[in-house]
């Protein structure tokens, strides 16, 4: 009797366990699924719509194909009734259909006319500057804290540790206030020295030095090395997984930089990176906005780091891992 | 800063503490080399982050306008915890705004900090398990908006929800006769709890006096506003675009869960809500915390999407209040300044609840 009834709750059990081993993947793929689009589709709305005239991006249905005859001009010269020469916008459906559109560069041309070229140094010039610094310092420090013995190690290492609880916002005035007394408000070193070493990339560093075996430094030691050349030819050649990640973080990282870019500056527009140009350019053009060179100058902004990303993904996912695992 | 008994630290190898035997390196020699690697580092800490804090501290206990070279003689004069009492205590239109933003940056938490961890912690269980394909390709979806700019993201937004923008043309597929009343995005200030109420004809004229008394210069009535509907759609901006991070971080922390302990769940005949109510939940918890503790520290400081689509005091969060109030009309350093401090503390607060009640043993950065 017992053993029939269990044969059936463990018949019936297996059935429900069936389904539900149908069920969970066909559940599960159409949330991942939907979640996706939902992150991905205003990407590729903004690409499309970045390459299309004024009025077509506000026509319904979205066309997203693009068909030749390719860049188009979205304001044609014309000569009027009374024989003058004025500019006037295509409408949208002389540009776009249901699903395609005739691509143009106006977008792009626009925002170039802007400063947008000197943006976009600016940006990469201080990026970089700020990722080769922070890989040096960070590193640097992050050594002499995970190896070197000496007195006030561990202090400092807890002094880094409280410093890393300041949010960001307390730092932002006095920053401020300390670079326009010594006159560096407006400059690139503003945007650059403030930023060379990082407390996330000091603790990532040390953290992955004292994974290093020390029996390799010990053996260059025998062999007569110093501290300054075991460390730039034997350990900073083997650390390029956690150097590769606090590049990429730094590199980002400063690249979006917004607000304190916002105020060491913002007076003086040939210093503008790109997010803070396309800020501007928000404010410019007030209720007027110039989608299509708005959503180039999106594009243009994003491109770069789109590229980093997919060449360099394991690092992105590994470094977050990172952060959050260590952290 | 390991928690030593997670699960997760297991997995970190860890190098048995071996006696250095050097022969050349003196001590001496040891100790120079060890604040010489340190030098640049720790110059740029002091620098740019220890002198600026005890200057904001001592900021805000002044009037100074910030405009005035500090080196002159009368560029401010201290004035005690006046800024302070303006802000918190002192009844007035400081006082009014200060809490506006408290008030804004408080529904903005709330709605976004459970929301972004929720949705980021049932996408990494779905994308860890075992049936799926495509892993990477999801992760690199979901990662995809936290590489972008702020700035980016809030523009590409602010045309998404644009009045006759896709969002609301997407809503009118659904419910054709949406046309008519298409929500304005990312220009109203009408508050969602006082929006709701009103379609059930209930406005502060109706629910009598206490509505209008004044609690820290806002009335009760607009204390329970909710927050703003331009409001809501940042915080559904911040929400998409920190989802893909904190899914990347609880799904690091997933795979290092061993599959033998979710075979043995099974085997005692746990079915999946269990396991994931019973396993999955609790050895995760640490990476909650830490999650939580990074979202509530970003949120409290939100400002770039703020900034770029809000304006007016119904988007207004502290955060933008330190920079108004530090550059706005009839600016003050010392009330900004003073501003930045009370945000710091209530972070700090925060952070420290946390690591007390929860146990999660993890930093915040």
């Amino acid at each position: 009797m017992t053993t029939i009834a269990s044969a059936q709750t463990q018949q019936a059990r297996s059935g429900t366990r069936r389904m539900i081993n149908v069920a969970m993947p066909t559940i599960g793929y159409t949330i991942l699924v939907i979640f996706a689009l939902i992150q991905i589709l205003p990407f590729l709305f903004t690409i499309s719509n970045s390459f299309k005239c004024l009025p077509a991006i506000q026509s319904y249905p979205q066309s997203l194909v693009p068909v030749p005859p390719v860049d188009v001009t979205c304001e044609p010269t014309i000569i009027d009734d009374a024989g003058r020469e004025r500019k006037t916008v295509l409408p949208a459906d002389e540009t776009s259909k249901e699903l395609t559109f005739n691509p143009t560069l106006d977008g792009y041309r626009e925002i170039f006319d802007q400063k947008l070229p000197r943006w976009l140094f600016n940006t990469a010039f201080v990026s970089l500057g700020v990722m080769f610094l922070r890989l040096l310092f960070d590193s640097l420090a992050g050594y002499s804290l995970a190896r070197l013995k000496f007195p006030g190690n561990r202090i400092i290492f807890f002094f880094v540790l409280s410093l890393l609880m300041i949010p960001g916002i307390v730092l932002l005035l006095p920053r401020f206030i300390l670079l326009k007394e010594i006159g560096l408000l407006n400059s690139y070193p503003a945007l650059i020295i403030p930023f060379s070493a990082s407390l996330f990339g000091v603790f990532l560093m040390k953290q992955f030095f004292e994974s290093i075996p020390k029996e390799l430094e010990e053996a260059a030691m025998v062999d007569g090395a110093g501290r300054f050349t075991i460390f730039f030819r034997l350990i900073l050649p083997i650390s390029t997984p956690a150097m590769t990640a606090l590049a990429i973080f730094s590199f980002q990282g400063m690249w979006n930089e917004f607000l304190q870019v916002l105020l060491l500056v913002s007076s003086k527009s040939e210093l503008w990176t790109l997010p803070l140009g396309l800020s501007f350019l928000r404010g410019e053009f007030g209720e007027q906005l110039r989608w299509h060179s708005f959503l180039a100058g999106s594009v243009i902004t994003t491109l770069p780091l789109a590229l980093i990303f997919f060449m360099f993904q394991r690092y992105f996912v590994e470094g977050v891992s990172y952060t959050g695992l260590k952290g | 800063m390991i928690d030593e008994k997670s699960p997760i630290s297991e997995s970190v190898p860890t190098i048995p503490p071996q006696k250095v035997t050097t022969m050349r390196t003196t001590k001496f020699e040891e100790t120079v080399a060890g604040y010489l690697f340190l030098a640049p580092a720790l110059i740029i800490f002091v620098v740019f982050l220890v002198i600026p804090l005890v200057m904001a501290v001592y900021i805000s206990f002044t009037d100074w306008n910030g405009i005035t070279p500090l080196r002159d003689d009368d560029a401010f004069e201290t004035i005690g915890d006046d800024n302070y009492q303006q802000l918190l205590t002192q009844e007035g239109r400081r006082q009014t705004r200060f809490f506006t933003a408290v008030k804004n940056t408080t529904y903005y938490v709330i709605g976004v900090v459970p929301t972004q961890t929720l949705i980021a912690l049932i996408l990494a269980v779905i994308v860890n398990q075992k049936w799926l394909k495509a892993r990477g390709t999801f992760r690199t979806i979901a990662y995809l908006p936290s590489i972008t700019s702020s700035v980016v993201i809030s523009i590409v937004f602010l045309w998404l929800f644009s009045r006759g923008g896709l969002v609301n043309a997407f809503i009118e597929l659904l419910y054709p006769s949406y046309g008519d009343k298409a929500i304005n995005w990312t220009d109203d200030s009408t508050g969602v709890f006082h929006w709701v109420l009103k379609q059930f004809g209930v406005t502060r004229a109706d629910v009598g006096d206490w509505a209008s008394e004044k609690h820290y210069g806002l009335r009760t009535w607009d204390w329970i506003s909710g927050p703003s509907v331009t409001m809501l759609m940042i915080m559904i901006l911040n929400t998409w675009t920190t989802i893909g991070t904190l899914m990347v971080i609880f799904l690091a922390a997933l795979q290092n869960i061993p599959s033998y302990v979710y075979e043995a769940a099974a085997i005692d005949g746990a079915n999946i809500w269990q396991i994931f109510r019973k396993v999955t939940v609790p050895l995760l918890r640490p990476t909650t915390f830490f999650v939580i503790t990074l979202g509530l520290i970003g949120c409290f400081q939100v400002f770039d999407q703020v900034y770029i689509i809000g304006g007016g005091d119904a988007t207004l969060t502290v955060a933008v209040l330190v920079y108004r109030n530090a550059f706005g009309t009839g600016s003050n350093m010392g009330l900004a300044t003073a501003t930045a401090m009370i945000l710091f503390v209530i972070i700090f607060i925060f952070t420290v609840l946390q690591r007390r009640f929860f146990g999660g043993e993890r930093a915040n950065w």
